[in-house]
């Protein structure tokens, strides 16, 4: 996933939140970034139709911009699925956020074929947890059914 | 929500045995559909599909060999072929291609994502000044040659779909 990818996942996740458009400074804060880098990367993604930034307001995603948000949020839901249920990784949350910049959506789609994954994702996204809500963790490392 | 590192490079060896044992489950993947390709449809399958199918299932096996002596110096596990293989048995239903055409298209994908994957890893590796516990230029030599031969697969299968 690269780094546009990235920075639009934030902004779908932090606009949903907050029911409205998302401040540069939460989406700063959200990537661990400084405004000055987010206030740059936004700006490349106006340029590219994905997100709309509105003065004193914030950020709000495109419809083109939502959609490929959603696509990366679901590459994400698969990594964390992936490494929970396939591979047994106890802090999967935190493996997911360290590999998601490694992991293309293409590798992440012949992932899920042998991933369970919700009909809802990425709808089951929780941003309090920052993972997939379906997802069962206590789940054995290896599922057959 | 918490915070992540954008592009954040491997840094560890801990990191980079992860993405090694995530590689061996794609090659894992590709080995375990090609079988099942080859088994759905038997009777009717031509040799040049057949052939195509073996060769691709070797070639993982392959891959996954060397994938494995690779985290073996790093200390870690592989992921044994037989539950990758129930996991492609019990997910196959729904993602299985509809006919020859089908097959030869999965087939490039499978080919596509391994190149696409081994294509970023060496980056990161190469990006990163991160002290790994083992050889640096062994390991990027090993994935280079995977790498190149998963293009050549491309090549193959491309090929053998434009001729049909």
């Amino acid at each position: 996933m690269n780094t546009a990818d990235q920075y639009l996942k934030t902004i779908y996740v932090v606009q949903e939140q907050e029911d409205g458009p998302a401040s540069t400074g939460s989406i700063a804060d959200a990537l661990d970034v400084s405004p000055a880098s987010a206030n740059e990367m936004i700006g490349k993604l106006e340029e590219r139709g994905l997100a709309e930034h509105e003065k004193y307001k914030g950020v709000r995603l495109t419809d083109d911009g939502i959609v490929r948000a959603r696509d990366a949020l679901q590459t994400y839901c698969i990594i964390e699925r992936f490494l929970a249920n396939v591979l047994g990784v106890e802090e999967f949350r935190a493996e997911a956020r360290e590999l998601e910049a490694v992991i293309d959506d293409t590798v992440a789609e012949r992932l899920d074929t042998i991933i369970d994954r919700q009909p809802e994702c990425p709808d089951c996204f929780d941003p309090e947890t920052d993972a997939c809500a379906c997802l069962e963790v206590a789940m054995a490392p290896v599922e057959s059914d | 929500m918490v915070a992540v590192s954008v592009s954040q490079r491997i840094g560890s060896d801990d990191q980079l045995a992860r993405l090694l044992q995530i590689g061996i489950v794609l090659e894992e993947v590709v080995e375990a559909r090609a079988h099942h390709h080859y088994r759905g449809v038997d009777a009717e399958l031509d040799d040049e599909i057949e052939a195509l199918l073996a060769d691709a299932a070797e070639e993982s096996a392959d891959h996954r060999e060397r994938l494995e002596s690779l985290i073996a110096g790093l200390g870690v596990d592989s992921v044994p072929f037989d539950e990758i293989e129930s996991l492609v048995d019990a997910r196959y239903g729904r993602t299985k291609p509809e006919d020859f055409d089908g097959i030869l298209y999965d087939q490039l994908c499978n080919e596509e994502t391994a190149y696409k994957f081994y294509d970023d890893l060496i980056e990161a590796i190469e990006a990163s000044d991160a002290a790994f516990s083992i050889d640096r230029e062994r390991l990027l030599e090993t994935l280079r040659t995977i790498r190149e031969e998963e293009a050549e697969g491309v090549s193959e299968v491309t090929e053998v779909m434009e001729r049909r």
